[in-house]
C-alpha cells in the first residue's frame, strides 16, 4: 500500500462511507481505514436504526411533514442553543436531499411500523437497522471502486500548517505503513469508549461506565487532529448518557439493553433511596437524563422498582427483571437494605394520590408531600411479585470535537481553515450538537457531512 | 422449559429479537413474533416454519456472531423447523427417519426401482421387460394399469393421510383449534405469499447466501422447482382424467396436455433442483443446519431424478429401453410418494400452514385496532 490516494477517509461508519462514495463519484480514488475488524465495521452506526431529514409533505415511509422551520426549532430547543446556526441551517436544508441520496447508494427505508417509537413523521427507519444500512453503503462502495482496509489502525498523522501529508497505518499482520493522500477526511467518531480518557473530566466513576456501543471509539484520531492545531469544539465533559441494564456488556451492548420502565416505578440508588422525579417529562428527555442521573449516584447504580401490575407495559427487555415475592426478598437479591427499601415503598405509596394513568402525556398521578416527588404516572407499587431492574450509565458518544466550516473542511486554532482536511459525523457533531439529542439526528449529521466532505475533499484533491 | 435445548435457544434469541426490532421489517417471522412476548413450544416451532431461511436478519444483525450475543436466527430456526417435522411426523414411530433421512430415502427409492423391475419381469417373461411396445397401452404391456394405479393410489393416499396427520399436529401446536372458521382472505394471502417465496426476498434485495451479497438465485431455483413439481403433479392429474374420463390411454402424443406438462415441469425439476443443490453448497455454512445436510439434499436429489427418468421415458420410449426405464421411473415416483411425509417435502406444508396462520393474525390485529 505504498501508492497515494487522492482522499484518505479514517473511519468506517455511515459518515465515512458517505464521504467515500461521495469523493468517489466526483472521480477521486479513495482509501477508506476502518479500524475495526469487518464484523465490528461501521462504528456507532452499527447501532442506529433511523435518520431525521427534513421535508415538506408525507411520504412512502413519512407520515407526514417535517419543515425545516420545525427541525431547526427542534434543534434550538434540545440544544438550548448551543448549535452553530449557519451549520445546523445548512444541515437541516441538505438533509432534504439526503432522504434520497441515500437511497440512491442502496440503502432501503422500511414504513414506520409503530413499536415504542413514535417518530414515523420526523424519521425514516432503516430497513434491517443500521448494520443493514452500512452494508449497502461498503457494497456499493466497493462496487464504485473505494479501496476499503479493516484492522487499520492509524497511529500517526503527519501534519503541516494544517495541511494533512501522510497517516502512518499499524495492521495486525501487515505490520505499519505510510499513507499519502490529497486530502483527508476525519469520520473516526468520538472517545467514549477511551475510558481512562473519560476519567478526565468523570474521574474513577467512569470505570462503572458501559459503553453502548463499539470499543473502537477510541478518540485517537480526535486527539491526533486537535493536537496538531486544529480548532476544538464542545464540551468535553459531555456525552450523551442512559440508563442500561446493569448486566449489559461492557462494550456494545447496542440497543437491546435500554429500559424505559421508569414512568411505571421508582428508581431508587444503591442506599435504597430515590434521587429524582421520574415523572419528570415524557420521552424523549426523559429517555436522555436518566445515564446521567444514575451517573452521580453511589457507585454509579440505580434499580427501576416496579410491580406484577405493569410488567407487560412497556418493551421486552433482554434481561428480565430481578423478582421478590415481598419488598425484602426483592431488597435481598438486589443487595439493598430491605429496611430502607420497605420504608422508601411505603413512603412513596403513601404520597400518592389518584389520578387516570397514561404514558403518553403529562397525567395527573402524582405524589404528595414527599422529596423527591414523582410530578406524573405515580401509582402504587403494591402488587407482587416486586420487580427491578439494575442500570447503570450507558454512554453513546462524547460531545468533543473538532470545528468545521459549511465545505465540513477542519478550522484550525488561529482560525483558518486546513488546507486539506475535512470531518464528517461524530468526530465534529459538537459543531451542530453542543449538548442534548434526538433521535436520528447523530446519522443526519454524519450523511450530510460525509457527503459534502467527500465531495470536497476530492474537488480539493483534483486542484 | 421448553421440550428441546434448540428450542430453549430460539426462544433467547427471540427475546433478544423482541428487545430490538431492528428487523421487522425484513420478513414475517419478526412481526409474528412481535404480537408475543413470552413463547411456548408451539409459538417456537410456528415462527420456524414461517422463517424462510433467506438470511437477511443475521447479515443485517449488530449481535450475530462473533459478537456475544451470538444472534443467529437463520440457522437456529432452521434446526427448529427441522426438528419440528419429526415431532409432528405420523405415524409417531416414523419420527426418526427424518434423522436418517438421507439414508432412508435411498434406501427406499433403490428397493423401490428394484421391486418394479423384479414385479414387471415377475409379471411377465424377460422378453417383456426388455421388448419393444409402442401406441396407447404401451405402458400397461409391462403391469397392468390397474394394477399400477392401484400401487400409486395406496401409496398417495398414505402420504394425503400421513401429512394430513402431521399438519393437524402442527395447527393444534400453533395455537389454533382445529376446524375452526375458514378464513378465505388470509388463505388467499398465505396463497399469494407461498406462490411469491415472499419471504425469501431479504426484504427486497434478494437473500443471503454464500456472503452479505444478496441474490434472487436461490428464489429463482425454487420457483423452478416448486412450479415444476405442480407442473408434472397436473400432468399426472389430466393423465388420469384421460383414462378415466375419455378412455384415452397413455403414453401420449409429444403434442398433447400431459406431455407438454410433463415436459416443461421436468425442465423446471432439473434445472431447479441443480440449481437448489449448488446454492447450497455455496451457502455460508454458519447459516446451515449441517445436521439435516442429508434430508435437502436427499429430496432434492429425488426431485432431479423423478425428472430424470421421466424425460428419459419420454425419449427413448418406442425402444427396447422403455422397460427399464419405466421401472427406473416409477420406482423413483414411488419412493418419492412414500418418502414424502418422512423428508424435506413438508417444508412445504407447515410453511404454508405458518403463513396461512400469520396472515390470520395480521387481519385479526388490523381488525383490532379498527375497533
Amino acid at each position: 500500500m505504498s501508492q497515494k490516494f487522492d482522499v484518505l477517509v479514517i473511519g468506517g461508519g455511515n459518515a465515512a462511507l458517505c464521504a467515500a462514495i461521495s469523493a468517489r463519484r466526483a472521480g477521486a480514488s479513495v482509501l477508506v481505514l476502518e479500524g475495526a475488524p469487518k464484523f465490528y465495521r461501521g462504528g456507532n452506526t452499527r447501532h442506529t436504526r433511523n435518520m431525521r431529514c427534513a421535508h415538506d409533505a408525507a411520504t412512502d415511509i413519512l407520515t407526514g411533514p417535517y419543515t425545516e422551520e420545525e427541525f431547526w426549532d427542534d434543534l434550538l430547543r434540545l440544544t438550548g442553543g448551543q448549535t452553530d446556526e449557519e451549520l445546523a441551517r445548512f444541515m437541516i436544508r441538505e438533509s432534504k436531499d439526503i432522504l434520497n441520496w441515500i437511497v440512491e447508494q442502496g440503502v432501503r427505508w422500511q414504513p414506520s411500523l409503530g413499536g415504542t417509537l413514535s417518530l414515523g413523521r420526523t424519521n425514516s427507519f432503516f430497513l434491517g437497522g443500521g448494520r443493514a444500512m452500512l452494508n449497502a453503503l461498503y457494497l456499493t462502495a466497493e462496487k464504485l471502486g473505494v479501496e476499503i482496509v479493516y484492522d487499520a489502525e492509524v497511529i500517526d498523522l503527519e501534519i503541516e500548517h494544517g495541511m494533512f501529508l501522510s497517516a502512518r497505518l499499524k495492521q495486525p499482520v501487515d505490520g505499519t505503513s505510510e499513507i499519502r493522500a490529497s486530502a483527508l477526511v476525519a469520520a473516526a467518531g468520538g472517545f467514549e469508549a477511551n475510558i481512562e480518557w473519560l476519567k478526565e473530566y468523570w474521574g474513577e466513576a467512569a470505570d462503572n461506565f458501559l459503553i453502548r456501543g463499539t470499543p473502537y471509539n477510541r478518540g485517537s484520531i480526535l486527539k491526533m487532529l486537535l493536537d496538531n492545531g486544529v480548532q476544538d469544539i464542545g464540551d468535553p465533559t459531555q456525552c450523551h448518557a442512559v440508563a442500561i441494564d446493569a448486566r449489559a456488556p461492557k462494550f456494545d451492548g447496542g440497543i437491546i439493553t435500554r429500559h424505559d420502565s421508569v414512568v411505571f416505578g421508582i428508581v431508587v440508588n444503591k442506599r435504597a433511596q430515590r434521587f429524582y422525579d421520574e415523572g419528570e417529562d415524557i420521552w424523549p428527555k426523559r429517555y436522555a437524563i436518566w445515564g446521567r442521573l444514575v451517573a452521580a449516584q453511589p457507585d454509579q447504580i440505580a434499580y427501576i422498582i416496579f410491580d406484577a401490575s405493569v410488567r407487560n407495559s412497556f418493551m421486552p427487555t433482554l434481561f428480565p427483571p430481578i423478582e421478590g415475592g415481598s419488598i425484602a426478598e426483592l431488597a435481598g437479591k438486589l443487595e439493598l437494605d430491605p429496611a430502607a427499601l420497605e420504608k422508601t415503598i411505603t413512603e412513596f405509596n403513601a404520597a400518592v394520590k389518584p389520578g387516570t394513568f397514561d404514558h403518553t402525556i403529562l397525567d395527573d398521578c402524582r405524589t404528595e408531600g414527599i422529596t423527591p416527588p414523582k410530578t406524573h404516572w405515580a401509582r402504587r407499587i403494591e402488587t407482587p411479585p416486586y420487580l427491578a431492574y439494575p442500570v447503570r450509565p450507558g454512554i453513546t458518544f462524547t460531545y468533543l470535537g473538532t470545528r468545521v466550516n459549511r465545505q465540513a473542511r477542519m478550522v484550525m486554532k488561529d482560525g483558518r481553515p486546513s488546507a486539506n482536511m475535512f470531518a464528517a459525523g461524530e468526530i465534529m457533531a459538537g459543531n451542530v450538537l453542543g449538548k442534548g439529542y434526538a433521535a436520528g439526528i447523530g446519522m443526519t449529521i454524519g450523511s450530510v457531512f460525509g457527503r459534502v466532505a467527500g465531495r470536497e475533499a476530492a474537488k480539493n484533491a483534483r486542484n | 422449559m421448553h421440550g428441546t435445548k434448540i428450542l430453549e435457544e430460539a426462544d433467547r434469541l427471540m427475546t433478544v429479537c423482541n428487545s430490538c426490532r431492528y428487523c421487522e421489517g425484513l420478513c414475517a417471522v419478526f412481526p409474528a413474533m412481535e404480537m408475543r412476548r413470552a413463547f411456548s413450544d408451539g409459538d417456537l416451532n410456528y415462527l420456524a416454519n414461517l422463517c424462510h431461511a433467506c438470511g437477511a436478519c443475521y447479515t443485517d444483525c449488530q449481535f450475530s456472531p462473533p459478537h456475544e450475543f451470538n444472534v443467529n436466527v437463520p440457522r437456529t430456526l432452521a434446526v427448529a423447523r427441522a426438528e419440528s417435522y419429526s415431532a409432528y411426523a405420523w405415524p409417531r414411530a416414523f419420527a426418526g427417519a427424518f434423522a436418517r433421512n438421507g439414508i432412508v430415502i435411498s434406501l427406499v427409492a433403490a428397493l423401490s426401482v428394484a421391486a418394479f423391475i423384479f414385479g414387471f419381469a415377475a409379471w411377465h417373461d424377460r422378453q417383456v421387460l426388455f421388448g419393444t411396445h409402442t401406441g396407447p397401452g404401451a405402458f400397461y404391456k409391462l403391469m397392468p394399469h390397474n394394477a399400477m394405479a392401484a400401487l400409486f393410489g395406496v401409496a398417495f393416499l398414505y402420504a394425503i393421510v400421513a401429512l394430513t396427520m402431521g399438519v393437524r399436529a402442527f395447527w393444534r401446536d400453533i395455537g389454533e383449534p382445529v376446524g375452526m372458521k375458514t378464513d378465505a382472505a388470509a388463505l388467499l394471502q398465505a396463497l399469494r405469499d407461498a406462490g411469491e417465496l415472499r419471504h425469501l426476498d431479504g426484504g427486497g434485495v434478494g437473500c443471503f447466501n454464500e456472503d452479505d451479497r444478496p441474490t434472487d438465485r436461490r428464489r429463482l431455483y425454487h420457483h423452478f422447482t416448486f412450479y415444476g413439481f405442480a407442473l408434472c403433479f397436473a400432468s399426472t392429474c389430466i393423465a388420469t382424467l384421460y383414462h378415466y374420463l375419455l378412455a384415452r390411454q397413455a403414453p401420449y402424443a409429444w403434442w398433447d396436455l400431459p406431455v407438454v406438462l410433463g415436459t416443461l415441469g421436468g425442465i423446471g425439476l432439473l434445472i431447479g433442483p441443480i440449481g437448489l443443490l449448488t446454492e447450497r453448497w455455496k451457502r455460508d455454512s454458519v447459516l446451515v443446519d449441517e445436521a439435516r445436510h442429508g434430508m435437502d439434499v436427499a429430496f432434492i436429489v429425488m426431485l432431479f431424478l423423478t425428472s430424470l427418468t421421466g424425460m428419459a421415458l419420454l425419449v427413448w420410449r418406442e425402444t427396447a429401453a422403455m422397460g427399464p426405464l419405466l421401472a427406473l421411473h416409477l420406482g423413483v415416483v414411488f419412493s418419492l410418494f412414500i418418502t414424502m411425509p418422512y423428508g424435506k417435502f413438508v417444508h412445504g406444508i407447515y410453511r404454508f400452514a405458518a403463513l396461512v396462520r400469520y396472515a390470520m393474525e395480521r387481519r385479526a390485529m388490523a381488525h383490532g385496532a379498527g375497533e
